[in-house]
């Protein structure tokens, strides 16, 4: 199959390329242009970009199919123009074993949506107590091992881990934050949970825990990728941590980089998110540091939670937000206001978490996969429940006018979604 | 941020869920009408017929004796019917959700709601889920807020002290759990008392309580010096060893009030206290039961003021 698109708006930050143009795709790949096309594709008045790379999207499968299912999470990720996405390892049960990430890879390759890369558990259960086999996990196509949100309270465990990991040079992802320091708490630590009666969470319990990844990252080589950022001070310490050389990248939630603390209002609890949405200053400094590179990527991290459990008094409500079909429009937005490029503002979510991921995707050279998008930036639309086609309706956005429409997107050189 | 979710599209009192960011013009409207009910919580025929055919359901999600009981005089002085409903042993218990409760009751025709739940701002949420002539009362929710308890605490400074411009006001021990703390605290600076005094250790205070308007002592005499009013704070039973302070003993001896370190409040000071009291914990029995001590007053003025407020929100 050879597809043509022909005069879009051709954007791809590996390269830095950003020139109205065409592009062709042959056999799956980007290719130079030649030979008659099987299918033109007309991208005038269009964005034609890498396909988005999510490294942070819960399916919720398998478990939690009440929540969200294979099929209609891949369906959101194509709709919100992902055709790569790395799902975290909690699912029921967690992704511990070969044998459920086999059935997981091969469910995701039958739908023939966004390509999936499952990330393993780096502890059996997720317990924080006992490795896991991740030779094997990797062998069956585990391409780095996390705990999602939960934790290693024994600091033994995690260095443990962590070697191991690095004997055999997997990459771990982690999410800092020291679990004590988070115990029962809900909020950001600060005037909004000191007004509504909320349990804080300090920010301090985010640097002491990445103190200690840091260490132990001096300690053992390990490659690490730190997830979901949450405050100014850990984005300090990374942007010391990156100076000093360390192997270590991160992340932020897209929603992190949009709300703080203040946007609680009263109560809402579909900003009940983790790590908790912290201050003003904290949402800032994470919007300048992912425009700088200090913070490498941005993410949905998509959590479907479905109308029940969010239905409830904030503490008690499930923490998680909608984000697949939210992360193109979301990080438009974040350009815009930082006064950026489109190829610097797609480059969070493209070439750069390639890079974290190690694949070749994300971006539009010859040669590479050909994951492509084709978007209206302009396009406005309003984030209702109908108009998500994830079966998580749970968005902090929701109500809200955001720009930015996907119109076309291509995986593997065929088309997987396409507007009406 | 969204409208004020206690008022209704004219700016009058649909819900009580916080004293926080109602005006001073309600208040004020509330604590002279409860004024209007405390002849009528004196007279021999304790009854009015504001609330006649009206149900008020009191859903305490949280044990709580003494405010269920002064809800439910209330609403009986209001002629209202009274249905209480302890649902902390019954339909959570068996799953069922918070908002299916209260659709369930909704359908039951009530006219007011008074709730009680562990969690913060879960009054919030059922005020958002009933019908339009319903109404919802806070009558203390998790850490956030109890406004009704603020509100009598507000009328108790009120009789005693009569204007707020002037007066030194010191709340004392666990303010961190304490939602009490947080409403009377909104309350003195909507009314405009000029100084609001927070006392106890850095444990018991949270994050950048100086963001509530208020000024912080963590030494206990000097707090009280010259304070008019002074407020002192249940503090759990849990709470006193731990992790936030060693024990009952010494939370006494830094914070607990004794005449001694009252002697050095004005000489007209008022002591308050939300209760149930803990003597020789918070609070030496010669001071709880001493000239200065309005603590039973107290109570007499929360049954009026929480008439005042089913009447307010009922008649809105």
């Amino acid at each position: 199959m050879r597809i043509l698109i022909r005069g879009g708006r051709i954007v791809d930050p590996a390269s830095g390329r950003d020139a109205t143009g065409d592009l062709f795709l042959a056999d799956g790949k980007i290719a130079e242009a030649g030979g008659k096309p099987d299918r033109t594709i007309d991208a005038a008045g269009l964005v034609v970009a890498p396909g988005l790379i999510d490294l942070s999207a819960r399916l919720r499968e398998p478990g939690y199919e009440y929540k969200a299912t294979l099929e209609s999470e891949m369906e959101a990720a194509v709709a919100g123009g992902v055709t790569s996405l790395a799902c975290a390892p909690d699912t029921d049960p967690p992704l511990d074993e070969p044998g459920l990430v086999d059935m997981l890879r091969r469910r995701a390759k039958a739908l023939a949506r966004a390509r999936v890369y499952p990330i393993g558990a780096l502890t059996l259960k997720l317990e924080g107590k006992r490795l896991t086999e991740m030779a094997e996990l990797a062998a069956s196509g585990c391409v780095a091992f996390s705990q999602a949100n939960l934790p290693i309270a024994d600091t033994q465990v995690l260095w443990r881990a962590l070697q191991y990991a690095a004997t055999f040079g997997y990459p771990v992802w982690l999410r800092a934050e020291d679990p004590w320091l988070a115990k029962g708490g809900v909020a950001h630590d600060g005037d909004v949970a000191t007004r509504l009666g909320l349990s804080g969470i300090p920010a301090f319990a985010e640097t002491i825990a990445l103190a200690t990844l840091l260490e132990l990252v001096r300690a053992t080589g390990s490659r690490l990728h730190v997830c979901r950022l949450s405050s100014a001070a850990g984005v300090e310490m990374m942007r010391t941590a990156k100076k000093e050389k360390l192997p270590v990248t991160c992340d932020v939630g897209i929603h992190h980089v949009h709300l703080s603390e203040v946007d609680l209002g009263y109560f809402d609890s579909h900003c009940r998110i983790e790590p908790p949405l912290r201050s003003q200053r904290d949402r800032e400094a994470l919007s300048r540091a992912l425009a700088d590179g200090t913070i490498d990527c941005a993410v949905s991290d998509h959590t479907p939670v479905d109308e029940d459990r969010k239905q409830m008094p904030f503490d008690e409500a499930e923490p998680g937000a909608t984000g697949l079909e939210l992360l193109l429009p979301l990080v438009l937005k974040w350009g815009e206001e930082r006064g950026l490029g489109l190829v610097q503002s797609l480059a969070r979510v493209t070439c750069e978490p390639a890079r974290v991921l190690g694949v070749s995707s994300g971006r539009l050279q010859p040669g590479a996969p050909g994951d492509v998008i084709l978007f209206d930036p302009h396009a406005p639309f309003r984030v209702t429940a109908e108009t998500l086609r994830s079966q998580g309706k749970n968005s902090p956005f929701l109500g809200h006018e955001l720009a930015g429409r996907v119109r076309a997107t291509l995986v593997a050189g065929n088309v997987v979604y396409e507007a009406r | 941020m969204q409208r004020n979710p206690q008022l209704n599209a004219n700016g009058e009192l649909q819900h009580l869920l916080s004293i926080e960011g109602l005006p001073r013009e309600i208040l004020l409207q509330i604590l002279d009408t409860a004024e209007s009910f405390v002849g009528v919580t004196e007279r021999d025929i304790k009854k009015v017929p504001l609330l006649r055919g009206k149900s008020v359901f009191n859903l305490f999600f949280e044990a709580s004796t003494r405010t269920r009981t002064t809800f439910e005089i209330a609403a009986k002085r209001l002629s209202a019917d009274v249905i209480n409903l302890n649902i902390a042993v019954s339909s959570q218990t068996k799953g069922e959700s918070l908002l299916d409760t209260v659709a369930n009751l909704s359908a039951m025709h009530a006219d007011v709601f008074v709730v009680r739940h562990a969690s913060s701002g879960a009054p919030f949420l059922i005020a958002r889920s009933v019908k339009a002539h319903e109404h919802v009362i806070n009558a203390g929710d998790g850490r956030h807020a109890h406004p009704t308890q603020g509100l009598l605490d507000l009328f108790t400074i009120r009789h005693y002290k009569k204007d707020f411009s002037r007066l030194t006001v010191a709340v004392v021990g666990d303010i961190l759990h304490s939602r009490v703390a947080r409403s009377l605290i909104h309350g003195l600076t909507t009314l405009g008392v000029p100084e609001v005094r927070v006392i106890g250790p850095q444990t018991l205070l949270p994050a950048g309580v100086e963001s509530l308007g208020v000024r912080v002592f963590h030494d206990m005499r000097d707090g009280v010096r010259g304070a008019d009013v002074i407020v002192m704070l249940r503090l759990q039973n849990e709470r006193m060893s731990g992790a936030l302070l060693p024990s009952a003993q010494e939370f006494f001896m830094k914070y607990g009030l004794t005449a001694e370190k009252l002697a050095l409040a004005q000489p007209d000071a008022i002591v308050m206290h939300p209760g149930p009291m803990n003597r020789g914990v918070e609070i030496d029995s010669s001071v709880a039961d001493g000239p200065h001590s309005v603590i039973l007053p107290q109570v007499t003025f929360g049954i009026a003021v929480r008439m005042a407020v089913m009447s307010i929100v009922a008649g809105n």
